[in-house]
């Protein structure tokens, strides 16, 4: 329990602190302070869940699915601040785009943000679910719109009110849940308890868990990036600072996507004597396929950096949906595994992009030349990134999507060679944009900046290492999840 | 459904429920600002009074607290907060009427009907009251939608978001004698944060664009040759 109150409430301080400290400079060491002490508090935390098991009490519920979660968000919170501290007083003093009030804003809500999300994971109260995710919404919507140029304006209006509307859907959604829970449960249970719901959930009335299903959907899917309601994702992770990018990408969505997994266990639980036992994974399948392939289309001719990787974002949180929407255990496990290596290669690609549009002082494609030539590391790490995020082997993400092939080769064969085919178009409109950045030829003048790698290195070096072998720790505590999805382990 | 055979308390609420739909529809198609917020607050007055109906029927004082709330926020502090921006941004006297009026009427009335559609599962345990009240909530929640969409004037758009929120209140009332206390003031504290966050908005969309009409705001856009012309500009 007190690691899960370090891990939860140190970022809720770090809000409160850090809005009163004024020091720049020292504000970006303290914001790597408090996310330090986070990430020991979910280590704690993930020790204690594998030794003893489901952690349940005070009105949070820690299991093997969301404390993989949990670790992750810690640890990119940690790696990102590491980039975050130079990367913003660099465009705090040299560049002079902050305010020093801007800076403060900056690091409260960057604490802010992890503890909405580090809260949306935890809680068992699907409401307080619905509130954290909200709440993660108005946390990084000013963040969006720092930089006070139009473009950042516009990107952050259109993030606020379309996530908005979008996650009232959702509200909807946890209210029918709550009337089909408050007929089965007698007074005074609580029936927004994931723990409760859980139980019962095989008696709750399958029709109305259906409208309940569909509004949630809409609504946590518009935070994942499901098209149609992805238009805010390449907005809002361009126009925002870089560390932003990273944390929205690598966190944010992982964490609207945990939500909409944990409403279709209780979905596919209610559901499973009805007519239609598989309701909930064809919608997540269907819209995940419509996801995928729309922003594989997208990815080709886009011309800002931060632009073509938020839509590779939305690719791969299209596959994962798929995945989960396929269900059974090889699929659920590829897709837990491809929540995690994305969100780690994905966070570090957007820390060498961050530190590629200082060398070239511009985000678009066209002008960002010879990065390998002015500076090796980030020329590298880039290069490395987009290799890993395309899903070479030996990255992790060949295996996920390796695994997700072969559960789709088995359940729905004739989607194979469509999965297939994006992936390669995918690959195409990366490397059409990546290899002139890195290879062209440098344009006078352009010098290295003082870049951070460390971040990149740690990222790519685990994504590597889960693609080459998974620790069985790992494994087992990914398996251990998939028992808790699917009701059946994999290994 | 016989009216007639239902308690008067199921009556008084079903009539409380059907004027909030019909503020939603005012908020639809008022053009003049000012007027547009006061529906919003008549319209919150509406929701809060079904929430103290429900609780005085079924002695839950969490619903008390409910009414309370929502009475203070969404009856006094919002539209208080809008009438200063207003003032501040100095746009008491403009309307910004709709481009197709009978179209999105009748819309909004399609709307009603597929709402009515979706609540159709509840009838089967609940008494006809409670569905109609469902049916509405989620109609009101739509309509606050279509508002966001076809307003062009940022203030009408956060009149209609506003308005999402009471129909799920009103929803969370209705069926399920409104959800755990810790979660409405969850929600009542993202709601109060939003409006000031609407308000920052304002004034940052104002310095820069120098105006609040949102079509202004077209220049980035998911699709290709608006990315170009967002590069243009650059």
């Amino acid at each position: 329990m007190i690691w899960l109150l370090l891990a939860v409430f140190t970022p809720l301080a770090g809000v409160l602190l850090l809005a009163l400290l004024p020091r720049a400079g020292a504000a970006g060491w303290a914001n790597l302070g408090f996310s330090a002490l986070s990430l020991a508090g979910a280590l704690g935390l993930a020790t204690r869940v594998l030794r003893h098991g489901v952690l349940d009490a005070h009105g949070f519920r820690v299991d093997a699915f969301n404390v993989y979660l949990v670790v992750l968000t810690t640890f990119v919170g940690l790696t990102t601040a590491v980039f975050s501290r130079p990367y913003m007083y660099y465009v705090h003093t040299d560049e002079k785009r902050v305010s020093a009030r801007g800076m403060r804003l900056y690091h409260s809500m960057y604490q802010g943000f992890l503890f909405t999300m580090l809260l949306a994971l935890t809680t068992d109260n699907l409401g307080i679910l619905w509130v954290a995710v909200e709440g993660a919404t108005l946390a990084t919507v000013l963040l969006v719109s720092l930089y006070r140029t139009p473009a950042a304006i516009e990107a952050a209006w259109k993030y606020f009110i379309l996530c908005g509307v979008g996650i009232a859907q959702a509200l909807f959604g946890t209210v029918a849940l709550y009337f089909a829970a408050q007929h089965v449960l007698p007074a005074g249970a609580n029936g927004l308890s994931w723990s409760t719901l859980y139980a019962i959930a095989p008696q709750l009335e399958p029709r109305v868990m259906v409208v309940a299903f569909v509004f949630l959907l809409v609504g946590y899917g518009t935070k994942v990036g499901l098209v149609p309601l992805h238009s805010w994702l390449p907005d809002a992770h361009s126009e925002g600072p870089t560390p932003m990018s990273a944390v929205l990408s690598g966190l944010l969505l992982n964490v609207a996507l945990y939500a909409v997994v944990r409403m279709k266990m209780l979905t596919d639980a209610a559901l499973a004597h009805s007519a239609t036992p598989e309701l909930a994974g064809h919608l997540l399948m269907g819209f995940g396929l419509l996801t995928f392939l729309t922003a594989v289309i997208s990815l080709h001719r886009r011309r800002d950096i931060k632009r073509l990787f938020s839509y590779s974002s939305i690719e791969h949180m299209g596959l994962m949906s798929f995945g989960f929407g396929v269900g059974g255990p090889l699929a659920t496990f590829a897709a837990l595994l491809h929540m995690l290596v994305h969100a780690l290669t994905k966070s570090s690609i957007f820390v060498t992009v961050g530190h590629a549009t200082h060398i070239a002082r511009t985000q678009r494609i066209e002008r960002i030349r010879g990065l390998i030539r002015t500076q090796p590391a980030v020329g590298w790490g880039l290069l490395l990134g987009v290799a890993a995020i395309a899903g070479f082997p030996p990255f992790g993400i060949f295996t996920s999507e390796f695994l997700l092939l072969s559960a789709t080769m088995q359940l729905w064969p004739w989607l194979t060679p469509l999965l297939v085919l994006g992936l390669v178009v995918a690959f195409a409109g990366l490397f059409r944009s990546t290899q002139p950045m890195v290879f062209g030829a440098a344009p006078p003048g352009q010098y290295p900046v003082r870049a951070n790698m460390l971040p990149v290195l740690t990222h790519l070096a685990l994504v590597l290492l889960l693609g080459i072998a998974i620790p069985a720790v790992l494994a087992h505590w990914l398996d251990q999840a998939t028992q808790l999805i699917t009701g059946r382990s994999l290994l | 459904m016989n009216l007639g055979a239902l308690s008067l308390l199921d009556q008084a609420v079903l009539v409380l429920a059907a004027m909030a739909l019909f503020s939603a529809f005012a908020l639809l198609a008022q053009s003049r600002l000012l007027a547009a917020i006061h529906v919003f607050a008549w319209q919150g007055a509406l929701v809060a009074a079904v929430a103290a109906l429900t609780g005085a029927a079924s002695g839950d004082v969490n619903l008390y607290i409910s009414a309370a709330i929502t009475f203070v926020l969404k009856v006094l502090l919002i539209p208080w907060m809008l009438h200063r921006l207003v003032r501040r941004l100095a746009l008491e006297r403009q309307s910004d009427p709709l481009p197709y009026p009978a179209l999105t009427l009748l819309a909004g009335a399609a709307i009603v009907v597929f709402a009515d559609w979706v609540a159709a599962p509840v009838a089967q345990f609940e008494h006809s009251a409670t569905r109609n009240v469902i049916a509405i909530s989620l109609a009101i929640v739509l309509l606050g939608m279509l508002t966001m969409v076809v307003r062009r004037q940022a203030l009408a758009q956060v009149l209609g978001f506003m308005a999402i929120e009471n129909g799920l209140f009103l929803a969370a009332v209705a069926s399920t004698h409104g959800m755990p206390l810790v979660v409405e003031l969850g929600v009542a504290f993202d709601v109060l944060v939003a409006m000031v966050l609407f308000g920052v908005f304002f004034l940052q969309i104002k310095d820069s664009i120098d105006t609040l009409d949102i079509d202004r705001l077209s220049q980035l856009s998911a699709s290709v040759e608006q990315d170009e012309a967002t590069e243009a500009q650059r």
